[in-house]
């Protein structure tokens, strides 16, 4: 009896150490808007999502990607149209119940369904199937050689669970509808939900049952995620100790942060890029005061701008050495990246004015900017210094920085002649970027282009890229288009971001380029 | 009309003054933050709303030490921008006072004359009146100011929304403040109209608009005065909270508030002059003519003297 | 009598109407929902088929229509930033706002009175300046940087008092309450301060200058000629005669006070309905604006109705309906 109660006091006694010394407040900007995985297409919701369900294929920490819930996947040998997967075995849902063939087809039918946020990256997809217990097969509409880059965030839900929870219906989240899949979540991942409050608070509690125990260091037994909007209130939580990893210091802080003994800011490249976009292809501008013409449609107009944005004052000054000044409106981990196409146009205010001269504008004109104000890193700040640079060539710039809400209708409703713009690439393929903003507005694509830039040949090699299944003739493609895209000066790159997590001394992790914590990495000293 | 000035500064008022060595400091604080916002074309060493003049590397220059980069040094230093920070005060108090003053005149007309009509005219009209400023009440300033922001910014041409900022700041600030306005003047004429003499003068047939203005006006206009001493200061901070909630003056045309707001996030960072000086300069100018509306109003109530 | 106050009844009925109706157009210029409620994939197509499910593409009196027809049957309708119920949100958050208010409301009573006795009593004393001008330098100084100033102080210099939420909070049926814990109260003690500041400065006006008015009454007058001690005349006397007006306006001021908890929630992460409110007009989360704007006004609209009342039962002359309050 003595002895009993003695090795359950050294139990009690090691769990409650152990625990309160591996619990980590975590505090971003925004919190996730349901816990239902298909229905948000969204950064903050994924991240979450990513901690509690698995995907097949996932991005590790540096970005690429890893085995999740599947072990192995290949292009099938029979059929260029067919992908197949080998699934991990072993696995349990955190209700204890059994991963399968049958819980990933389940997923992939809902992930597909009218109310899914994640059927656009499944809409090259005709058929999924089982192959067995542990095989899953992905049967597309033609060869989609690129089909792996899209199957990052789709996630795996029980079928069992789903059905028994009358949840199989993906959550209409537009449509304000509440599910138990929106409130609750059962994952295989390496943590359990534990307690909810929207916007205020979120427990996560480690997976005593997980498949990767011994894999991973999942030294984070306890997660509390808590949203703090105010960027200078998540910066006080974290230099008072209330709160141990902020996933966004804003970049004055850094030196504040760093400073302090007993934090430390880890960064890395994001996988995003700032440009400017501007109306190239009308016939007039609303906002200029040239009558008749469109100043912007001028190539060496757009030269003369591109040379006039000091890319290095606006690291140095405004992101405190946080950026990479850009030459081209692609990240550094997308294919299709050369470091020819990212040379950074050298800063020649003498041959801007030329140019503007050149193209008979020597006197300058007026324009107005349109600028985010609550998107990116400095967004408002960016186009105040840009407003400043065209000045020096003679262009009065008025700038209108509004809340995203409000400044991106401005860019699909083409009410903008030059605005602001930032472009993440989760597919880490040129093909996304081409898709959305090169090719002519059309139902399908060019829906973030707001150039009205139109190039008929120019979109038929981008529609070429979806099917191509020689990787080389496709590269080959791709680097024709960014070619043109560059020699056409259709963007004004500024930058890619750079993220700044900010940390206790005792948190070990790499920075995902794609803002994405993932605490089975996490390590802690 | 001089000699209901004249009444207005009678020797009581100027006596009050000379005796309060807290209004006189407070009045020549006030004068002379006024005159610098009036003068800053002529006093500012730079033209910080002439995009084509800064120079960004500039930015986060300490006060009175030479900038790392570029060599220029500046009295109180440089925001992030690289804009002289002692300019843009003094362009950014020009705005603020603009649009404090304009807001106040807006609110005051607004308010004094639908109170007057509501008392001269009592019954349903004044019902009506009185209703709408219920209504009116219902939204805090802070909400009515958020509101008409949203809405004028979706009626502006996108061309002219910069331009614009300021007159819908005023238009959205003078709307949150006219109730009070329209009680006073309606309380103070409800007052005026039983006297004897307003009464005369319905009786021997004066039209309503001469009796409202030639008579009852005069006789609200000093507490008028103390409450648009005080809307003043309100509408001045007021117009630094929208900023903070990021619906007040573009940044490249800053207010006082608009500095406050940038520099608050670079407080944490050790760049507190980018802080500290707008927001000295706003309360140095709140204070003051909050301090200048507290004499006002003591000295225009003669009860208050023991 | 019964007829005043069905009058009023109505009118304050008619104040929600319209209140309502103001609320709902501006929410069309504040921006475009479906921007933040679909990913960088989405089609036009995808927009177009949201803008019709949320009816949104409706003529503006039909939207209105819709919604008020729904809000009298308590469906305020469902967020479209959280696609939840926005009753339950409210439910959920209503708590956290109610507890802070109501804590920098007695904060701002019990100072405000204090002070304000003082400073009435003790014209010209040096604490008197102090407070007074202490005070206006508190109202002087936009709220957020009070808060920010304040966080800044006590909780990363000096690491006394948190810098954001609410602490640990226990749930007593549906209500969650801060009250219980002790980093609970501690949470409470910034904001409080942050969002009671204005409040005290004007209940301690108000108080002074009642005060004032009161100790220049005859009867005080009388009371001193009778050789009363001044405790028994400020204590028995004067006092209860200033504190009717004071609790008025306290009253009245609740309302405000809960609005102007937008800016404090918004530097304290207060996870209360103010700070739910910014979030939403950022979200253009449009059935939450519209439900904060009604409670606002509801609130508003109950309180001065209740006020009224409570004049009409102290004063009878009020019951012909003639005189409308101010």
């Amino acid at each position: 009896m003595k002895k009993i109660f003695f090795s359950t006091l050294c139990a009690m006694l090691a769990l409650a150490s152990t625990s309160h010394a591996e619990t980590i407040n975590w505090a971003r900007a925004g919190d996730s808007l349901t816990l239902d995985p298909h229905a948000q297409n969204e950064g903050p919701t994924h991240t979450l999502a990513h901690q509690i369900y698995e995907t097949l294929i996932m991005r590790d920490m540096t970005g690429a990607q890893v085995p999740n819930l599947a072990t192995d996947w290949a292009p099938s040998a029979d059929n260029p149209n067919v992908w197949t997967f080998k699934l991990r075995e072993g696995v349990t849902f955190h209700d204890g119940s059994e991963f399968d063939s049958e819980d990933v087809v389940f997923s992939f039918e809902r992930a597909m369904m009218p109310n899914s946020d994640m059927k656009e990256l499944l809409s090259s997809v005709k058929e999924v199937r089982a192959n067995g217990k542990y095989g899953f097969e992905i049967e597309t509409n033609g060869p989609n050689p690129v089909l792996p880059a899209n199957l990052n965030d789709i996630f795996i839900m029980d079928k069992g669970w789903t059905e028994a929870n009358n949840t199989v219906e993906v959550q209409d989240f537009e449509g304000g509808e509440e599910t138990h899949a929106s409130r609750n979540a059962n994952g295989t991942g390496p943590y359990i939900l534990t307690e909810r409050v929207p916007d205020a608070k979120t427990v996560l509690e480690a997976n005593p049952n997980y498949w990767g125990i011994g894999t991973f260091p999942l030294h984070v037994t306890k997660v509390n995620y808590t949203p703090i909007k105010n960027a200078a209130t998540r910066v006080a939580a974290l230099l008072s100790g209330e709160v141990d990893f902020i996933q966004d210091v804003p970049v004055q802080d850094l030196g504040r942060v760093d400073g302090d003994p007993n934090l430390k800011v880890l960064n890395a490249p994001q996988n995003r890029v700032i440009f400017f976009g501007m109306n190239v292809g009308g016939d007039d501008l609303v906002s200029d005061n040239v009558e008749g013409a469109n100043p912007l449609a001028d190539k060496r107009v757009r030269e003369a701008m591109n040379i006039a944005v000091n890319r290095d004052a606006i690291r140095q000054i405004v992101m405190r050495g946080q950026s990479i000044p850009a030459g081209v409106i692609n990240p550094p981990f997308v294919n299709g990246y050369t470091d020819a196409l990212d040379r950074i146009p050298a800063y020649d205010i003498d041959k801007a004015k030329s140019l503007m001269a050149e193209a008979g504008y020597g006197d300058g004109f007026t324009i107005t900017l349109n600028c985010p104000n609550d998107r990116y890193i400095n967004d408002e700040a960016i186009c105040q210094a840009a407003v400043g640079m065209f000045a020096q060539i003679g262009i009065t710039v008025n700038l209108d920085a509004r809340p995203k809400a409000q400044h991106f209708p401005l860019i699909r409703n083409w009410e903008t002649d030059f605005y602001l713009l930032g472009w993440g690439v989760p597919t880490y393929d040129s093909e996304y970027i081409f898709n959305f903003l090169v090719h002519t507005k059309t139902d399908q694509r060019g829906s973030w282009n707001g150039t009205r830039y139109s190039n008929s040949a120019l979109d038929a090699k981008i529609v070429s890229l979806g099917s191509e299944t020689n990787l080389a003739a496709r590269n080959a493609t791709i680097a024709e288009i960014w070619e043109e895209v560059q020699d056409e000066i259709l963007y004004l790159p500024i930058h890619f971001q750079v993220l700044n997590w900010g940390m206790g001394n005792r948190v070990e992790t790499l920075v995902a380029p794609n803002d994405r914590a993932v605490f089975k990495y996490m390590e802690l000293k | 009309m001089t000699g209901h000035l004249y009444r207005i500064w009678d020797s009581d008022l100027c006596w009050s003054f000379r005796q309060s060595p807290v209004a006189m400091v407070s009045a020549c604080i006030s004068i002379a933050l006024v005159l610098c916002a009036i003068l800053a074309p002529l006093i500012a060493p730079y033209n910080p709303f002439d995009p084509s003049t800064l120079n960004l590397m500039n930015g986060f220059s300490r006060p009175m030490e030479p900038n790392a980069f570029t060599g220029e040094t500046f009295l109180l230093g440089t925001d992030d921008q690289g804009r002289d920070m002692f300019s843009t005060i003094l362009y950014g108090m020009r705005i603020s006072l603009f649009v404090g003053f304009m807001a106040v005149i807006f609110a005051m007309v607004l308010g004094v004359l639908l109170g007057l009509v509501a008392a001269y005219a009592g019954g349903r009209t004044d019902a009506i009146i009185m209703r709408i400023a219920d209504v009116q009440l219902t939204f805090p300033a802070i909400l009515v100011a958020i509101l008409i922001f949203g809405i004028a910014k979706g009626f502006t041409p996108v061309h002219l929304r910069d331009q614009m900022a300021i007159w819908v700041l005023i238009l959205s600030i003078g709307l949150s403040d006219w109730v009070q306005f329209a009680r006073v003047a309606r309380g103070a004429a409800l007052v005026e109209i039983q006297k004897e003499y307003v009464e005369a003068a319905i009786l021997i047939g004066r039209r309503p608009e001469i009796i409202i203005f030639r008579h009852i006006l005069p006789n609200v206009v000093s507490p008028i005065l103390v409450i648009a001493t005080i809307s003043l200061a309100l509408a001045i901070i007021l117009e630094a909270t929208l900023s903070f909630l990021g619906v007040g003056a573009p940044p490249t045309q800053p207010s006082l508030g608009t500095l406050i707001r940038i520099g608050q996030s670079f407080f944490f960072s050790g760049e507190w002059w980018i802080l500290f000086f707008p927001a000295v300069t706003l309360l140095m100018l709140a204070l003051s003519v909050n301090l200048l509306g507290d004499w006002l109003r003591d000295a225009l109530n003669p009860k208050l003297d023991d | 009598m019964l007829s005043y106050v069905l009058r009023r009844a109505s009118q304050s009925v008619l104040v929600l109407l319209a209140v309502g109706l103001v609320a709902f157009s501006m929410f069309r210029f504040v921006g475009d929902p479906v921007e933040n409620l679909l990913g960088q994939e989405r089609t036009d197509a995808d927009i177009e088929r949201l803008r019709e499910q949320l009816g949104l593409d409706d003529p503006f009196p039909i939207q209105y229509w819709e919604f008020l027809s729904r809000a009298a049957q308590g469906d305020l309708g469902i967020s479209f930033r959280q696609g939840r119920l926005v009753a339950d949100i409210f439910i959920e958050r209503l708590p956290a706002t109610l507890e802070l208010a109501f804590v920098s409301a007695a904060f701002a009573l019990l100072f405000g009175v204090l002070f304000g006795i003082y400073t009435s009593i003790r014209r010209k004393g040096i604490l008197t300046n102090v407070i007074l001008t202490g005070s206006l330098i508190g109202v002087s100084l936009p709220t957020f940087l009070i808060g920010i100033l304040l966080i800044y102080i006590f909780a990363v210099e000096l690491g006394w008092l948190p810098s954001f939420g609410r602490g640990d909070v226990v749930q007593v049926g549906w209500w969650s309450t801060g009250l219980l814990t002790e980093s609970g109260l501690k949470a409470l003690i910034l904001p409080g301060l942050t969002l009671g500041l204005y409040q005290m400065t004007l209940i301690m006006r108000l108080v002074r200058s009642e005060m004032s008015e009161v100790l220049r009454q005859d009867y005080i007058r009388f009371a001193r000629a009778r050789g009363l001690s001044d405790r028994a005349i400020y204590f028995r006397h004067a006092i209860k005669n200033t504190l009717i007006p004071v609790i008025t306006i306290t009253g009245l001021q609740l309302g405000s006070i809960i609005a102007f908890a937008i800016i404090t929630e918004t530097v304290f992460q207060w996870p209360g309905v103010g700070l739910l409110f910014i979030d939403s007009v950022q979200f253009v989360d449009i059935p939450v604006m519209a439900a904060y704007l009604m409670m606002i006004s509801v609130m508003f609209v109950v309180i001065n109705f209740i006020v009224d009342m409570l004049y009409l039962a102290i004063d009878p002359r009020l019951r012909d309906g003639k005189t409308s309050f101010s």
